[in-house]
């Protein structure tokens, strides 16, 4: 990577090829006790994709992304109606939160790793679920890191605290422990927000990398991130989606007046 | 003008601190002035003789007998009453109620306790003066201290942990278990080690419900005097403040002792430090 980087202007592919819907999402609402959030949500997220929600602070693109893992669930007071139906299973019909979470990575704006050394970091998720076996940990150790493209600058120091990395290292350590419960999707809140340019760019790397292999949802307040990086893009406004479209077309030509405000920074 | 007035501030700060050390000088200067002279081995491991020239080993032992039922009774129940309170119980009138009580029982003077002690534990409890009694007093004394810095260590867990810890699909227990307690744990020997103050400084309450009996317990059931009551009867019977100084001394190293261990070991618990 070089900094000529900073200046790449995203080309955008004509036509995305149609793939199979991993998430659908229909009629979502969400309340914060009486005051609602979402309004009426309803997008269908493509398997192997990069998804982009975009709309400016307290729109409700991070509310609506911690329903993909039942986040909200932490906080009291949350109502939803509608549904959410990954690989064909409502996620609000059952109760197996924990087999939504494995499946169902998260990756948070700032980098959230344990007090532990590097190596539990990764290997948290595995034990947790039951993995004892030492051969078979340091197999998925390096291979997430290795996943998460930070495996050559930790591999010496594994055993050394997680807290004594940088922002941006931490943050691919981050992606490395998510990636290390094999999931199906990983939904990331501003991951790059608390970061510089340099690591940034570094995670947007890795993301278009990963998207092979993983569904990708992703918050993001940087628009050129949003348009560098991602297949498709919804803008959110005031708890509504108000456009959900292929990114080149949501930058080039978007249908609604309120969208093309927004990204030609009319407001936000 | 504003020279001057940094100056002087500065001066009352220095003298604020100053003062504060040098009272604990004072006070630990004077404990060593009179009391070193009878510091010897002897004096340490051998029986209490009533006819002067005795040792205090009964009272280091009645005093560790003390300290350890009571942390034993009073750490797992405080720990486990904070983690209800803070992680499980729905925040509302029950657990605001339990926390009410929890602050008025740190305020309690320590009679008290004995008193309640002396009443429910030594009579209506049919333990009589003992060990166990003093010791389940304490449980009760230190509990609302553990229960409150568990509590405010627990507090000082980010946020972020627990939704780490809870994204990667773990149960709450696990998350507790293995991110929440292990970061909190600094906090929680902080309130095991106050707790231990409290224990080895309480006269009042022990005064009331082990007795006063001056000889090696033969068991956790038997009467006994710890440290703490044994100078402060020497002083009240005898006037012998050598004797109290000298206990003062063991007194300060066993508090030393047992502060450092608890540091130490809430080191090693900290995975943070490398």
């Amino acid at each position: 990577m070089s900094i000529a980087m900073l200046d790449w202007k995203p080309v955008f592919a004509d036509k995305v090829p149609e793939k199979k819907t991993k998430i659908s999402v229909k009629n979502l609402n969400l309340f914060y006790g009486e005051k609602q959030a979402l309004y009426e949500v309803s997008i269908d997220i493509k398997e192997n994709e990069i998804t982009a929600l975009i709309g400016p602070s307290g729109c409700g693109k991070s509310t609506f992304l911690r329903t993909l893992n039942r986040m909200n669930d932490l906080i009291d007071n949350v109502k939803i109606s509608g549904s959410i139906v990954i690989d064909g299973e409502d996620i609000y019909k059952s109760n197996d939160v924990i087999k939504l979470r494995t499946k169902v990575g998260m990756v948070f704006q700032k980098p959230n790793l344990f007090p532990m050394s590097i190596y539990d970091n990764v290997a948290y998720g595995p034990r947790m679920h039951g993995l004892r076996n030492k051969k078979k940990l340091d197999e998925i150790v390096e291979e997430s890191l290795r996943g998460a493209a930070i495996w050559d600058e930790v591999k010496d120091r594994l055993k050394s605290s997680a807290l004594g990395l940088s922002g941006g290292q931490q943050q691919r350590v981050c992606i490395a422990r998510a990636i290390a419960m094999k999931p199906d999707v990983i939904l990331m809140d501003e991951p790059t927000s608390a970061l510089d340019p340099i690591s940034t760019l570094k995670i947007e790397e890795l993301l278009v990398q990963m998207k092979k292999d993983y569904t990708i949802v992703i918050v993001t307040h940087n628009m050129q991130q949003a348009a560098r990086v991602s297949d498709r893009t919804a803008f959110f406004l005031n708890g509504e989606l108000v456009e959900f479209d292929v990114t080149s077309k949501i930058f080039s030509t978007p249908s609604d007046k309120r969208t093309e405000d927004y990204i030609t920074g009319r407001f936000g | 003008m504003g020279k001057l007035k940094d100056g002087i501030l500065l001066a009352l700060l220095w003298g604020a601190a100053l003062l504060t050390v040098g009272i604990l000088v004072l006070i630990v200067g004077f404990i060593f002035y009179k009391g070193i002279g009878l510091i010897s081995w002897d004096f340490i491991v051998s029986d209490y003789s009533p006819l002067g020239g005795g040792g205090i080993w009964p009272m280091i032992i009645t005093t560790l007998y003390t300290i350890a039922i009571s942390l034993a009774i009073a750490t797992p129940i405080g720990i486990l009453a904070a983690v209800y309170l803070q992680e499980y119980a729905k925040q509302g009138r029950l657990v605001r109620t339990i926390r009410f009580a929890t602050e008025c029982l740190t305020g309690i003077p320590s009679i008290i306790y004995g008193l309640f002690g002396a009443v429910f534990f030594v009579t209506a409890m049919k333990m009589g003066m003992s060990i166990i009694a003093a010791s389940l007093t304490l449980t009760i004394m230190i509990l609302p201290v553990i229960i409150r810095t568990t509590e405010e260590a627990l507090k000082t867990v980010p946020r972020s942990y627990r939704e780490g810890s809870l994204a990667l699909g773990t149960t709450k227990l696990q998350t507790l278990y293995k991110v929440i307690l292990p970061s909190a744990m600094p906090g929680i020997l902080s309130g095991i080690i106050l707790s231990m103050g409290r224990i080895i400084g309480e006269s009042a309450a022990i005064f009331l419900t082990a007795g006063t009996v001056a000889a090696m317990p033969e068991s956790i059931f038997s009467s006994a005097r710890t440290l703490t009551v044994h100078s402060y009867l020497v002083t009240q019977e005898a006037g012998d403040i050598e004797l109290a100084a000298a206990i003062g001394i063991v007194l300060i190293v066993i508090i030393l002792v047992l502060n450092f261990t608890a540091t130490f070991i809430s080191k090693k618990l900290d995975k943070s430090n490398y």
